[in-house]
């Protein structure tokens, strides 16, 4: 039980993690139709941006407040990486738009390689730690010298996602930007007719996906206090697993997959082996492609079009 | 309405010709790939008209309904509309200019409510007098008002005409390009779509652009027709001028009724 309840604490901050880089995947499938590969390197890139602007604020500016530091790290990541991520679709898929349809998910294994391929020259190959921000913890139980805790920073991220997710939700469900967004899902020419900018709407699906995975890269950052050039592959792909488990185009499916993952991950750690976890999470992917290929709650085709 | 006087004298003996009409299209050529789809296609609708265009399945009426909004773009001719040329302008600004479609096979939202269909219609306008027109759709196609939570994609064909015609009126067209409202609809929905396009028209002042494949009933409600075959404009006139035509009858209208 003690076992149990600590893991499901850390599977749920891992499934937080995993969800926020899954809607960009999802999002982004859901409005192009194409899997953008460089998308887990947007996140990485999104922790080193995050890396140094904690950096920056408490070694130049002197910044102290924990949460100061975080919010101002949440924001300066979210813009960058939104930038990032939209001067890669402006540069490397875009002008692919209407070429054939591996064209564009090529161009993007290829920004993948060139992100990481930077940072690992721009800031060195080796991991990049920063010092522990939030070490506080909550003992929930104690058991015969077990003790299940809950750290502070699994709360904030917890909460982080949840806030985030719920704004979120609001933006594309009830504004005109989200409506816009999701029309040019369902019926891109449609949308034009109505006089939508196809072009922008895809643009601002890119940085809203890149700004959630900016918010996963700062969680991340001060979940694990380090990261690497090469983190954005293994998050990535188990990030996309999360998309197709939930149910590819689906943004409650991503999120419900991003958690599940993140669970099973844990579980697996915590009763098999820690080695073979990214199998674990991996067989999933191919599990739920051959049985389950529209995902947990991916869309039945029943409507008539 | 600005080259009123350049057209008066330049086009003396058309009656239409009172003002420069609201669109016309002239010498339009457009291509899917390297299929020739519009061989040079001319056409003017007046302001407060209805035009339709007739024409056999694959004639290119539904493209030149797409040309005149960028998607295909015209690779030759002009595009002028309300005295502003629109040939090579994105897709989504020409239909800023107020002009609104209600496009071939309706392409409603299907995983959008009625509500949300119309409010993307009213978008451009920033849903500024959105309470109001929806309100005028209700009175228009009362059927609407019942369906107003329900998903487009669940809509029956009739329903969805409906609220494909209503979502192009929600921005408050100044010319509305309708394409085969009647397609697959029971006689009495062809009837009652066709009716508030005659309403609008009449009370609003709607300039309205059909493509049917119903000729009979379009160019009886239509002020002008114009007839299309395999990419080209071979006839046109009144509405009943058309209908008495031998050739419009032989074609469109007997057996096809």
């Amino acid at each position: 039980m003690d076992v149990f309840l600590q893991q499901l604490i850390n599977g749920l901050t891992l499934g937080s993690i995993y969800g926020l880089i899954a809607i960009g995947y999802t999002m982004v499938f859901g409005i192009i139709g194409m899997v953008n590969f460089a998308h887990g390197d947007v996140f990485m890139v999104s922790a080193f941006i995050a890396l140094i602007c904690v950096l920056v604020l408490t070694t130049l500016v002197g910044l102290s407040s924990i949460f100061v530091i975080l919010a101002i790290t949440l924001v300066v990541a979210m813009l960058f990486t939104g930038l990032v991520s939209w001067t890669i679709e402006r540069v490397a898929y875009r002008p692919l738009r209407g070429s054939f349809r591996l064209a564009p998910m090529i161009s993007a294994i290829g920004m993948s390689i060139l992100l990481s391929n930077f940072v690992q020259v721009a800031q060195g190959p080796r991991n990049k730690p920063l010092p522990p921000m939030v070490t506080d913890v909550i003992v929930v139980m104690e058991n015969d010298g077990y003790q299940v805790t809950l750290a502070y920073k699994q709360i904030i991220i917890m909460v982080v996602t949840a806030v985030l997710l719920a704004g979120f939700w609001y933006l594309v469900q009830k504004t005109s930007l989200g409506r816009a967004q999701r029309a040019c899902e369902q019926d891109r020419k449609m949308a034009a007719l109505l006089g939508v900018n196809v072009d922008q709407t895809i643009a601002l699906t890119f940085v809203i996906g890149a700004a959630l995975a900016a918010v996963a890269g700062v969680m991340y950052l001060m979940y694990y206090g380090v990261v690497n050039f090469a983190d954005g592959f293994v998050p990535g792909v188990k990030a996309f697993t999360a998309a197709v488990l939930g149910g590819i185009g689906s943004l409650p499916g991503a999120v419900l997959g991003g958690i599940l993952i993140g669970l099973i991950e844990t579980f697996w750690s915590a009763y098999f082996s820690i080695e073979y976890k990214d199998v674990a999470a991996f067989s999933i992917l191919v599990v739920t492609l051959i049985f389950l290929p529209q995902g947990l709650l991916g869309r039945p085709e029943v409507e008539k079009v | 309405m600005s080259a009123q006087t350049a057209t008066e004298t330049a086009a003396a003996p058309a009656p239409a010709a009172r003002k420069a009409p609201l669109l016309s299209v002239s010498g339009v050529t457009a291509y899917y790939g390297n299929i020739i789809a519009l061989k040079g296609v001319d056409i003017e609708v007046n302001e407060g008209e209805i035009v339709t265009l007739i024409g056999a399945n694959g004639a290119g009426k539904s493209t030149l309904m797409m040309t005149i909004c960028g998607s295909p773009r015209a690779r030759d001719g002009r595009i002028v509309y309300a005295g502003r040329e629109i040939t090579s302008l994105p897709t989504h600004e020409i239909m800023r200019l107020k002009i609104a479609q209600s496009p071939e096979g309706r392409r409603i939202f299907p995983r959008m409510t009625v509500y949300e269909n119309l409010q993307m219609g009213a978008a451009i306008d920033g849903n500024a007098h959105f309470a109001e027109d929806l309100e005028r759709m209700f009175t228009l196609f009362p059927r609407l008002k019942e369906r107003i939570e329900q998903r487009g994609g669940t809509l029956s064909g009739g329903e969805q005409q409906m609220l494909a015609i209503a979502r192009a009126l929600m921005s408050r067209p100044r010319l509305l390009l309708l394409d085969e409202p009647s397609l697959g609809l029971a006689p009495l929905v062809v009837r009652q779509i066709f009716d508030a396009i005659r309403m609008l028209n009449r009370t609003e002042g709607l300039t309205v652009f059909l493509v049917e494949q119903n000729a009979f009933h379009a160019l009886k409600l239509a002020h002008r027709g114009y007839v299309m075959v395999n990419g080209l404009v071979t006839m046109s006139g009144t509405g009943a001028e058309l209908l008495a035509r031998p050739e419009v009858r032989a074609a469109y209208l007997e057996g096809g009724r």
